[in-house]
């Protein structure tokens, strides 16, 4: 309970940042050249000056700046982020849509980089200086050296042009209605290498990250102590390093969140996946702002409830934490 | 006192330190031994390798520093070739140890009942129920109060005393033939420090436990020991029974570290100027932490109401525990802190009431020397800029201010060769110095010292001490002089207060307050000093 | 033992300072090996790598010279990668100094914005700034050094936070400086080394993200890019593979180099974590 309303309370904390970008955002987008309308205008090969006078009305671009913002914000205080000029549609609708591939994409990925990183984390600091950790060191260097799409595209070659293991894209086989489990596993299937490209770099990190902190706790007093007791080292990483450890990789999923979430735009793009980062990339190239400032707003919202989630873990993980508030 | 066989017999050992270290042994040929139901104590200031003795015997060193010769025979076989698995079952079960700071030897995120139980699991085939009884049973016998709500606390729920209870609790789960104790007392106050010995002690007698006790401090040694081993650089330098070692030592260094604690007798009063150069009145500090929209706030009354005057040329020792406000005082008194009420005069002017950019303007009347010498440098500096540094942000010409510097090392003790080196090419207690010139650079009528001898071993404290002794007479400094060593305070004020939750609790001359304490709490601080009748009487 | 000679005793560390070198080399010596524009049309388009002595590295789908564009490219990278850099870690600095030192509402004000952008996924970010201001080089290196400062102002805050209360800070306050020489000469030397070595990583980002932008053909299309070059072989991948596959491995050295002169840097100044 008092975890609860420990991670509560940062949420409730958060609601100003969430306003603050939102506002940040909107004003920014003041700036940029064109409106929703010329983009619809440029869409329907151009018109005349009384049928964009008529369509700013409609669409509340008539009013100063301010009015606008304000009205921006009262609407979406009601869930409603506006109509979608280009693809027809409310813009929550479209972005609905596109939320179940992203998510998809983000546990997998995110779960993928996380086990792993663990792992080779634990395996690089149990023989560091040796040679298990030189190599873990080094592949985990190259990988974060690796750009996310260029690894997307070398992988399509290797596995899908000619091993033609896996598809090249797309979020799931559309020539065939697959139905229950056959679908579900053609959805993995298709998940596979973007969860690989998307988790590449935060394996890098996790790995990182982990091997530090286990190296830290070893060297903490009551390691010691663990071992004047009598402990055996594998009784001592397990009872006594790795909870410890764990503490920094739990703070670094909330704080990466949001550059997942970036990511996701490349590999989506890459691999052909209806997702929000793919939305986000085509609302800009069409300068469908209105869009553009939904998906902001959604994933901030995301990130949000990431942050929510690792405070909640890490108040789980570390008993000091409630007791400080 | 016993004189059965030996638990442990170290003979002769050596402990090699890697390739850069300051010296080629950490150990070089200690020979000791521990019968049951004994407790010898290791004494030594840091560098002398008793700590690294303590790990040794627990085969617990770091990999580069392996054991060069000799033998640690323990019942019947020699720790230095058994196996890492003989190691383990020997460890926690036959010889348990306990270490100096209870708050970071303890998992922050595990029960204590967690980690005491663990002991028993890991050596024992008892069941889990059997396992909590056991639990329950040594938490009391370590007279941790509710044992129960005790065992399922995580280790920042305790106090410092309790929590090296429950390490005492852990140590002894099995009944161990021998207990090493490192420093198990340094990290507490006073009052805590003179139950935790005790409570060894008793514990010791009642089980006749081998006791290894590891200190610097040769109150605590007169306090508890049968026999007492002298190590000086890694070598043992004097070895006998306590008492004879106490009033009889032989090795000049035993000598200086015996003279590094005096008794608490306060010296011969001096006489006082009438003259007020510092008055203190109603000062108050209260902290507010945490608390959301007014929700849940703590309040903490740092400092209440306090009131203290300072003659001329005289010192004002503040003693206290630690979290009993001296240090908040101080830091008010400087004005590092504001406080919220109170005034604070000098030479007629009212401090507290002084905006930031006037102080800056006053800062030669008042002057700070800090605790830690290793964080109160900047380490970028060289030690001359960091003594010129005052001056001439005061307008004093840079190459005029640092040689000023080079005569205030000459005053402090230091050689102005040295003046071009950075703090880390220092010793502790030339820090210290360079601290001490730094204030007095600025020929302050005040000096705030603030634990100025706390981090720095006992034949360095005496040194300080002197010759801060030596600048009030020579400068007619005034001081106030913060201090959780009642020792200390004997030493050098003419004045002292004693400080408890925020509130002076008695003040006065020195010799009144330590001789005919009136307060409770004043007389539980005198009596809580360890070494008792040595501290008082054995050295007259 | 120096900092210096701890550097070069790793070879993890000597490696990322011969890349980075080579890197720099290739920047350097482009328009003497390339005088031409590396954009311009120089022979027939896909030819693969080794098969045409005048292409070593081949040419992409219109015909222009691979290796041209890799050198070229190099420039545009370590410019872009740096100045965004420069520009993240001193908007970084500065932030983070002022909300570390002063605390109270300055720091929660400050720290409000930083956390604002560290909620917006820092691409989504990117996408806005360069939908709204355009794609040439000068804003795409501004862009990409906004979205990055958080991260070194967060560094530098927690150093300010930790040295403020440090002793010899407090020594500099009762000895009369005021907060600028405080900021300044006694606290920002302290907190800087962390800070520094930090930019490592920011530079490794900063390069990333440039040639994803790049990559999605948001970047400026009229300079010799990497991530542009990616983009373009993307529709001939399926055979001529190698038009993506050589700036990948070109972007990988350059990122590769930075970060392991900046890890090399962070043990040569942190020698005891070095020791275990």
């Amino acid at each position: 309970m008092r975890i609860l309303s420990l991670a509560g309370r940062r949420l409730a904390a958060s609601i100003p940042t969430l306003f603050l970008i939102l506002i940040g955002v909107f004003l920014l987008l003041q700036l940029a050249p064109g409106d929703t309308v010329d983009a619809m205008m440029a869409q329907m090969g151009g018109g005349d000056a009384a049928t964009a006078r008529e369509l700013r009305r409609f669409y509340g671009l008539d009013v100063s700046v301010p009015v606008q913002l304000a009205n921006y914000l009262w609407r979406l205080v009601r869930l409603d982020l506006g109509f979608s000029a280009i693809y027809g549609k409310p813009v929550a609708a479209v972005i609905l849509e596109r939320l179940p591939p992203t998510l998809l994409l983000m546990t997998s990925a995110l779960s993928f980089a996380f086990f792993f990183g663990l792992v080779l984390g634990v395996i690089a600091a149990r023989g560091v200086n040796r040679w298990p950790d030189t190599l873990i060191s080094t592949v985990g260097l190259i990988f974060y050296a690796t750009p996310s799409f260029w690894f997307g595209l070398m992988a399509i070659v290797v596995f899908s042009i000619y091993l033609q293991w896996l598809p090249a894209g797309g979020f799931e086989d559309i020539g065939v209605v697959r139905t229950g489990i056959w679908r579900v596993l053609d959805i993995a299937s298709h998940l596979v290498l973007p969860s690989l490209t998307l988790g590449l770099i935060f394996l890098a990190i996790y790995l990182r990250i982990m091997r530090a902190s286990m190296l830290e706790v070893l060297n903490l007093d009551f390691v010691r102590t663990a071992r004047a007791k009598g402990l055996d080292e594998t009784r001592i990483i397990t009872r006594h390093v790795l909870r410890n450890a764990l503490l920094p990789m739990v703070t670094l999923i909330g704080l990466q969140a949001g550059t997942m979430l970036g990511g996701s735009v490349v590999v989506e793009t890459v691999f052909s996946l209806p997702g929000l980062g793919r939305l986000a990339y085509e609302s800009v190239v069409q300068r469908d702002l209105n869009t553009l400032l939904g998906i902001v707003f959604v994933s901030a919202l995301l990130v949000i409830l990431v942050n929510f989630i690792t405070d909640l873990l890490y108040a789980r993980l570390d008993p000091r934490i409630t007791a400080e508030s | 006192m016993s004189s059965s066989e030996p638990i442990l017999t170290v003979d002769r050992l050596s402990v090699r330190l890697p390739p850069g270290a300051d010296r080629t042994h950490a150990i070089t040929e200690v020979s000791l031994s521990v019968a049951e139901n004994e407790l010898v104590c290791i004494v030594g200031e840091s560098g002398s390798g008793k700590s690294m003795l303590a790990n040794t015997i627990m085969r617990l060193l770091p990999e580069s520093v392996t054991t060069d010769g000799g033998r640690m025979l323990f019942g019947g076989r020699d720790l230095c070739t058994a196996t890492a698995a003989e190691m383990r079952r020997i460890r926690g079960a036959d010889i348990a140890m306990v270490f100096q700071e209870p708050m970071t030897a303890l998992n922050p995120l595990r029960t204590i009942g967690d980690q005491i139980g663990e002991v028993l699991d890991i050596h024992t085939d008892l069941s889990k129920a059997d396992i909590r009884s056991r639990v329950q049973s040594l938490l009391s016998d370590v007279n941790i109060p509710d044992p129960l709500r005790a065992a399922k606390a995580y280790p920042h729920e305790l106090s410092g005393g309790q929590r090296q209870r429950a390490m005492i609790a852990m140590a002894l789960a099995l009944d161990p033939k021998l207990l090493i104790a490192d420093e198990p007392t340094t990290a507490l106050d006073v009052t805590t420090q003179a139950q935790i010995l005790k409570l060894i002690r008793e514990l010791q007698q009642r089980r006749k436990t081998a006791v290894l006790f590891i200190t610097h401090d040769f109150g605590v040694v007169a306090e508890i020991a049968d026999r007492v081993v002298v190590m000086q650089h890694g070598v043992v330098v004097e070895h006998g029974p306590a008492k004879q070692v106490l009033r009889n030592p032989q090795h000049p260094y035993t000598r200086q570290l015996i003279a590094a604690v005096p008794p608490v007798a306060a010296p011969l009063p001096r006489k006082l100027s009438d003259e007020t150069i510092l008055a203190l009145s109603g000062i108050t500090k209260t902290y507010r932490t945490g608390g959301f929209l007014g929700r849940g706030a703590r309040v903490t009354h740092a400092v209440r109401d306090v009131s203290l005057t300072l003659p001329k040329g005289a010192t004002l020792g503040i003693v206290g525990e630690s979290g009993s406000g001296k240090s908040t005082l101080a830091r008010c008194i400087i004005r590092l802190l504001d406080p919220d009420a109170g005034s604070i005069l000098i030479d007629g002017q009212d401090w507290a009431r002084l905006s930031r950019g006037e102080i800056r303007g006053r800062t030669r009347q008042m002057q700070m020397v800090f605790q830690d010498p290793f964080a109160s440098l900047n380490p970028r500096r060289k030690a001359a800029e960091l003594v010129a540094q005052g001056p001439i942000i005061h307008g004093t010409p840079r190459h005029q201010a640092l040689a000023e510097a080079r005569e205030l090392f000459e005053l402090v003790g230091l050689d102005p060769s040295a003046a071009d080196r950075f703090p880390h090419e220092f010793s502790g207690g030339q820090r210290q110095r360079i601290g001490l010139a730094r204030a007095l650079a600025l020929k302050p009528a005040v000096l705030v010292a603030d634990e100025p001898v706390s981090a720095l071993d006992v034949s360095v404290q005496a040194q300080v001490l002197r010759l801060l002794t030596d600048l009030r007479e020579r400068l007619g400094l005034s001081i106030i002089f913060i201090t959780h060593d009642l020792r200390v305070a004997a030493q050098i004020c003419d004045l002292v207060a004693v400080m408890k939750d925020g509130v002076v609790v008695e003040h006065g001359l020195t010799g009144d307050v330590f001789g005919r304490p009136q307060h409770p709490y004043t007389q539980a601080l005198l009596e809580a000093i360890p070494g008792g009748d040595f501290a008082r009487t054995a050295q007259n | 033992m120096g900092p210096v000679k701890r550097y070069f005793r790793s070879p993890a560390a000597v490696l990322g300072l011969v890349l980075l070198l080579i890197v720099i080399g290739m920047a350097l010596s482009a328009g003497y090996f390339y005088p031409r524009d590396p954009l311009a049309l120089a022979g027939r388009p896909l030819i693969w790598p080794f098969a045409n002595p005048r292409f070593l590295l081949g040419t992409d789908n219109s015909g222009r010279d691979i290796a041209a564009q890799i050198f070229h490219g190099a420039r545009i990278s370590l410019l872009i990668g740096g100045v965004a850099t420069l520009i993240a870690v001193t908007i970084g600095v500065m932030v983070g100094a002022l909300a570390g030192f002063y605390g109270g509402w300055i720091d929660n004000v400050l720290m409000r914005i930083t956390e604002a952008f560290q909620t917006l996924p820092n691409f989504v970010l990117l996408l806005v700034l360069v939908a709204v201001f355009g794609s040439t080089l000068t804003t795409v290196t501004i862009a990409v050094g906004i979205v990055a400062w958080p991260a070194p102002a967060r560094l530098t805050r927690a150093e300010f936070l930790s040295l403020r209360s440090r002793e010899f800070v407090q020594a500099g306050r009762t000895l009369g400086m005021r907060d600028t020489q405080l900021m300044l000469r006694e606290i920002l030397p302290n907190a800087l080394p962390p800070v520094i070595v930090y930019a490592g990583v920011v530079m490794a980002v900063a390069i990333l993200l440039e040639s994803a932008l790049a990559f999605l053909r948001l970047s400026d299309a009229n300079v010799a890019s990497w991530g542009n070059l990616i983009g373009l072989g993307r529709d001939v991948l399926r055979v001529q593979w190698y038009v993506s596959a050589i700036p990948g491995v070109a972007i990988l050295i350059t990122v590769l180099a930075v970060s392991l002169v900046g890890q090399g840097l962070n043990d040569a100044l942190n020698p005891r974590l070095k020791q275990r």
